[in-house]
């Protein structure tokens, strides 16, 4: 088990209808029956259409939407919270669609952990309680799991709260619980449903901050759904942007910010604070340049980290240097002050 | 309805003709004796269990030193509630009561109350659940519910004796009849009121529907099923007169008496007697379940 290297998970051409017959409008959804036509004409709900989604093994995936846009219900794909109507969702290799009920709840037990927008904590439980709940479920003996759950209520900065209720709490410490009791569970596979989208701004940084930090040691993959744009570059190494039940664009943060797929995407990208997403290769010369006397910045920079160092410098180019020492170009304050005001548009 | 001025089926209803109606009742009453006759045995075999459960409960109540009797209730009280004045409060309500020489009769009333909660919670509880579970259980089941709690009693008092005959077993399932309906009404509401989102965060751990119920659904219903039971213990109060009626012996019996003599005195006490326990049940009952709650009370602030 511990030699085997968990695979990720792969969502194959997935389709989910709402209503009472909605196997019957699935080959019609598929010839290009649109969202509007099957409501106006069946009066049954297209809520994902055809998503296919490749999350690697260790990596945060992001699936980011307005509300509507189907990003809670693909991730109850996941772990069949609900059912599709057509499609594969392979989770390390094993189509989590055709389980039968032991299998599923022998794979929820194991394979997946979920954090939910609404926190969902037991209130008659304590905070230690509350995180032992999965491991009770998984039949582990309650002294292994209390030893299990103080760690990770540690970790998560709630040492001293274990005998508490969630209703003594805070919403940001409530979330922690939750964090801690998906944690627990030490599955490969994290699920954040909205998970920080009730918390005020400050402590939504705060928690975005513990999931990275978290995220180094443990290496989990992470579904992290929001609709918040700058949660969402923050924290995804992968983007999926969802509309109206289809994905729109999917790639890494500077993919969406420079190369918006269409208005819609780029209506959402305007406001962003580009400097803390555009990395400096993006925006560089390429080409052999003599070093000498400049400062160097490694690939990977932030443009706003760049733009510090230079200024600190007092210089008015860098050279950017790959990870192995190699250089690789040059950037000049003017490309990244035009990086960071978006001069194209 | 011929023979008259043609308009007499608009005045008077056009019933079914009485020998017909007649020989329908006799009918139905004749089958049921029947029934009665051959299968009567059978069933009071099938409650001798409950009789035995009866006899050891008043016995205990009834054997057991009044001291030690006051001390244990008391002790119970305290431990429900955890408040003086609540547990003063019975003392001072056990003391008025024994002093007006009412002690045996109260003891056999709580006995019976006693014996008709555990019953109503162990057949209550699981159709609750049950009802709580499927849809079509609760469209079963709540007429039969509606039909228990709007019949009057004594209706279902003419079955019960002719099964069983006039006692203690006959009286107590006229009185779990009518006090089971908000156990099992309020066990279902309790269940179906449980928070969608945490039964959520449950399947999403791979809870099965067992881990569910005690973990998730009885928790968290639990207050509401207590007012459950708070409220069976009060209709099972409300039945003491009418099922002293057919031999249950305790409180209900003299006030029995005293509405055939028309003893004011004697009905007014054992009244007061009666609402005296149902106070202490309810404020005792009452406490304990907001007790159980207390963790929803402390809100972050």
């Amino acid at each position: 088990m511990a030699e085997h290297a968990f695979g990720g998970i792969k969502i194959r051409n997935l389709y989910k209808i709402f209503g009472p017959n909605a196997g019957a409008h699935i080959e019609a959804v598929k010839n290009g029956l649109t969202k509007a036509e099957l409501n106006a004409r069946y009066g049954h709900v297209l809520g994902l259409s055809d998503i296919n989604i490749e999350m690697p093994s260790g990596s945060i995936q992001v699936i980011m939407g307005l509300s509507g846009s189907g990003k809670s219900t693909l991730i109850r794909h996941i772990n069949r919270l609900i059912d599709p109507t057509a499609g594969e969702v392979l989770v390390d290799g094993v189509d989590v669609v055709t389980m039968q009920e032991a299998e599923l709840r022998e794979f929820r037990r194991h394979q997946t952990a979920m954090v939910f927008q609404k926190f969902a904590l037991l209130p008659h439980r304590t905070v230690l309680d509350n995180t032992i709940f999965g491991l009770e479920i998984q039949g582990m003996p309650r002294q292994k799991s209390l030893d299990t759950a103080m760690r990770w209520l540690e970790r998560v900065g709630l040492r001293g709260f274990e005998e508490k209720y969630p209703n003594q709490l805070s919403g940001g410490m409530q979330q922690r619980v939750g964090l801690a009791r998906a944690l627990a569970n030490d599955a490969p596979v994290l699920l954040m449903d909205e998970a920080y989208s009730a918390l005020d701004p400050l402590i939504r940084t705060d928690m975005q901050t513990v999931l990275l930090d978290l995220q180094k040691e443990i290496r989990k993959t992470i579904v992290f759904i929001t609709h918040d744009l700058d949660e969402a570059l923050r924290l995804g190494d992968q983007i999926a942007i969802l509309r109206d039940g289809e994905v729109i664009q999917q790639g890494t943060s500077q993919d969406i910010v420079l190369r918006p797929a269409d208005d819609y995407v780029a209506n959402f990208v305007k406001e962003v604070n580009r400097g803390r997403v555009v990395h400096v290769e993006a925006v560089m010369t390429p080409g052999a340049v003599q070093a000498s006397g400049k400062p160097t910045v490694m690939t990977g920079t932030t443009v706003e980290d760049t733009l510090r160092v230079l200024s600190r410098e007092v210089a008015d180019e860098g050279v950017v240097v790959s990870s192995s020492g190699e250089t690789l170009g040059v950037v000049t304050v003017r490309q990244l002050a035009g990086a960071m005001v978006n001069a194209a548009r | 309805m011929e023979k008259g001025n043609g308009m007499d089926w608009f005045f008077k209803f056009p019933h079914m003709d009485d020998n017909s109606l007649r020989d329908l009742k006799k009918a139905i009453d004749d089958g049921f004796r029947g029934f009665t006759r051959s299968y009567g045995d059978i069933i009071e075999g099938f409650f001798s269990p409950l009789q035995h459960f009866l006899i050891a409960s008043e016995r205990f109540m009834l054997k057991t030193p009044w001291p030690i009797i006051t001390l244990l209730i008391l002790a119970i009280a305290y431990a429900a509630t955890r408040s003086l004045r609540i547990t003063a409060g019975c003392l001072a309500t056990l003391m008025i009561i024994g002093y007006f020489d009412m002690w045996d009769d109260t003891m056999r009333t709580i006995s019976m109350i006693f014996v008709c909660t555990v019953l109503s919670i162990a057949i209550g509880i699981p159709i609750g659940i049950l009802m709580a579970r499927s849809d079509r259980m609760q469209r079963v089941v709540n007429p039969v519910l509606d039909v228990m709690q709007t019949m009057p009693s004594f209706v279902y008092l003419i079955p019960v004796v002719m099964l069983l005959g006039i006692g203690k077993v006959p009286g107590l399932i006229a009185v779990v009849i009518y006090a089971i309906p908000p156990m099992i009404r309020l066990t279902d509401l309790g269940i179906r009121l449980v928070d969608k989102d945490v039964l959520e965060a449950a399947d999403a751990f791979g809870a099965d529907n067992r881990q569910k119920l005690f973990k998730v659904q009885l928790p968290l219903a639990l207050p509401t099923i207590m007012a459950g039971i708070n409220q069976t213990i009060m209709m099972a109060l409300a039945m003491v007169v009418i099922a002293s009626m057919i031999g249950v012996q305790g409180l209900g019996q003299p006030v029995l008496k005293a509405i055939a003599n028309q003893y004011f005195t004697l009905g007014i006490f054992n009244g007061l007697a009666i609402v005296g326990i149902a106070i202490m049940f309810d404020r005792v009952s009452q406490a304990y379940g907001k007790r159980l709650q207390k963790h929803r009370e402390i809100v972050h602030g």
